[in-house]
């Protein structure tokens, strides 16, 4: 189970894959692409954003539900996904909407 | 301290128009990802985990109010009201936009500060001794030798693409405090038996994954050769360093590979082929870059303040502060005092605008505007009236800088690892957080004295972790964070690089292997004057050991 993230060009916020081309500023948003052929083609989107200019530095990662949430595998992914650990006031999960 | 001439002013004016055009460019499609990243990292401009990241360069570690005034200015308009003190003396803003950064480097231009050379393949800032032009120990000011070679390494059309990353570090006492020997070239400053300064030179040192202790290459470098003898260094090293490897390009690697005696060959024949050159440092001219660095004209008091004196009597926080955090002055009466960026269980390096608006206040009211910034993570006030610690005092405990905890255990360097670092493993300022809560105790800290811990969120070791009396390296084991311990590293003059003590621990067990590590030295130090790295070089890594994973 994989999404897309990358960092928007203009301010290098962390955004994710969602429906229809939208790149969404929380996990929660994000498309799941269950098959490598989903993968792909939700990458082909993501260079077009690319080439487009609206983020940069694309890349598939994985996740799972917990608690019937969208949560990152790896923890680095869940740090991006939140913002500083040491610093809770700061990042994603500082702002009113959930994580 | 150094001001732009016109040359610097042009430059940088110039090069802060480069990257505004560069940037607009770039938004309008005119440049690539792949063409504008190594335009954008030429100043300075990484991108991280959740943002940005413009790391600033700060010269050698020295500047001025103002200056410092417009960082705070910056973190509180650009980015999110703080900044991040570096191992190399420079400052890092975590939050700006991309499309904020030509306005951010046009507002340090003012100030005559930049973010050219704070990354890429090429020589970066040169750092000093934090107490240079200060120390009582200091033979002389390294300063005006690293603006020469900062003046001599800008846009140096040669150097622009080497390798790898080239590091210069020049301490100006016989005590190193700049940790020359793990730096791609490192000076001592020394005299000669005819009381000529020159150089002491150490070329390939280096931590990261393969961590290395310099090799001195010269006893005795004449000061006017300091420019022609980097020059054939790097020269060499741009020839003959490898170019297939990223993770074997460092001039270490090239020290190994071909041996110290047949690359010194190498230097020497370069070295002598461009000695008599355009490179050859005239005395005048040197004079002349020393008299930016003139000291301030400093009264010569008392060695002591009856206020002073009381207030230790009477304040155990002062008097601890006045233990840890003050430095032997040249001028007798004054002090060199270490502004604590490591409150106990705080974020080591963090200053927020409030802070750095603090520092440039305590600088320009008792401190002759000179503030520099430590390798350490520390701020430094080096030239103050021992008459005047009382009220800086008092000011730091208002704004959460007084902690009298320099070269102590909550001393800690940490990188900014996982919390922030695209490259990190593993956190590393949690792990300092709480070492710093677990032995944050006055008493505790006095008992174990001086002890160094350094921490990594990964193998690029930026937070010295090899250097470390003890050293923590965050790592990723099966998605875990997992770290690993390393006992008697040193990044002074007996340079060494500390040894893995064993298997590591978990995140929630790393602080306690710390603690028995430090009961364990407490229990075997001959006395309290025997610190523990002293100890640890005494008795080896066998009772640590035993202490950490039993007999057998």
């Amino acid at each position: 189970m994989n999404v897309i993230t990358a960092n928007r060009l203009l301010d290098g916020e962390v955004v994710w894959l969602g429906d229809n081309g939208h790149w969404s500023e929380t996990l929660q948003g994000a498309k799941v692409l269950e098959s490598a052929e989903d993968v792909a083609e939700h990458m082909a989107i993501a260079k077009q954003a690319i080439a487009d200019r609206f983020v940069v530095e694309a890349y598939e990662m994985a996740v799972k539900h917990e608690d019937g949430k969208l949560v990152p595998v790896r923890y680095r992914e869940v740090i991006r996904a939140a913002g500083p650990t040491i610093l809770p006031g700061l990042g994603k999960q500082a702002k009113p909407v959930a994580v | 301290m150094y001001r732009y001439d016109e040359f610097d002013h042009s430059f940088v004016n110039q090069r802060t128009e480069q990257f505004k055009d560069q940037v607009r460019r770039r938004i309008a499609g005119e440049l690539t990802e792949d063409e504008f990243k190594p335009l954008r990292l030429m100043n300075g401009l990484y991108l991280q985990l959740h943002a940005y990241m413009l790391r600033v360069a700060i010269p050698y570690g020295t500047l001025n109010s103002r200056q410092m005034r417009k960082l705070a200015h910056i973190a509180r308009t650009y980015d999110r009201s703080y900044g991040h003190f570096t191992t190399r003396q420079n400052i890092q803003f975590n939050w700006p936009k991309l499309e904020d950064t030509p306005a951010i480097l046009e507002e340090l231009a003012e100030v005559e500060m930049h973010a050219i050379q704070t990354s890429g393949n090429c020589i970066r800032n040169v750092t000093a001794d934090h107490f240079a032009g200060a120390a009582a120990d200091e033979i002389a000011d390294p300063r005006p030798y690293a603006e020469i070679l900062r003046q001599w390494s800008s846009l140096h059309p040669e150097f622009s693409f080497l390798p790898r990353k080239f590091k210069i570090a020049i301490t100006g006492a016989p005590h190193d405090r700049a940790a020359v020997q793990v730096h791609d070239i490192g000076l001592q400053l020394t005299r000669n038996e005819a009381g000529e300064i020159g150089f002491v030179v150490f070329v390939g040192g280096g931590l990261g994954r393969t961590p290395m202790v310099g090799r001195k290459v010269r006893d005795f470098l004449p000061e006017e050769d300091i420019l022609a003898y980097s020059e054939a260094i790097l020269r060499v090293y741009n020839q003959y360093g490898r170019r297939d490897n990223k993770y074997k390009a460092r001039i270490k690697i090239l020290v190994h590979e071909t041996g110290l005696e047949e690359l010194k060959k190498d230097i020497e024949a370069e070295f002598e082929k461009i000695r008599y050159d355009v490179l050859r440092l005239p005395n005048e001219e040197v004079r002349r870059i020393e008299a930016y660095f003139a000291p301030p004209a400093l009264e010569v008091l008392a060695d002591t303040d009856p206020e002073f004196e009381e207030r230790k009597a009477s304040d155990p926080a002062f008097a601890q502060f006045a233990k840890n955090n003050l430095n032997p002055h040249r001028v007798p009466g004054h002090s060199s005092v270490t502004l604590s960026m490591k409150p106990i269980g705080g974020i080591p390096g963090d200053a927020s605008d409030v802070q750095m608006d603090i520092i440039a206040d305590l600088a320009k009211t008792y401190g002759h505007d000179e503030i520099r910034i430590s390798h350490e993570q520390n701020v430094i006030l080096p030239h103050v009236a021992i008459r005047d610690l009382p009220a800086i005092f008092d000011v730091l405990v208002e704004h959460n800088m007084a902690e009298g905890n320099a070269g102590l255990i909550t001393d800690i360097i940490a990188c900014p690892g996982m919390d922030y670092c695209a490259l990190a493993t593993a956190r590393s300022i949690p792990v300092a957080q709480e070492i710093s809560e677990r032995f944050g105790k006055a008493e505790r800290q006095a008992e174990i004295g001086e002890l160094k811990i350094k921490i990594s969120g990964c193998i690029n070791a930026c937070g010295h972790h090899h250097v470390g009396h003890i050293g923590i390296l965050g790592l990723d084991k099966k998605g875990e964070e997992f770290y690993q311990v390393t006992l008697g590293g040193s990044a002074d003059e007996n340079t060494s690089v500390g040894q893995i003590v064993g298997r590591g621990f978990s995140s929630d067990k790393v602080v306690d292997a710390i603690e028995t590590l430090v009961d364990t030295y407490i229990d075997l130090r001959q006395d309290k004057d025997e610190t523990f790295l002293e100890a640890y070089r005494r008795v080896g890594e066998d009772p640590f050991k035993e202490a950490l994973y039993g007999v057998g």
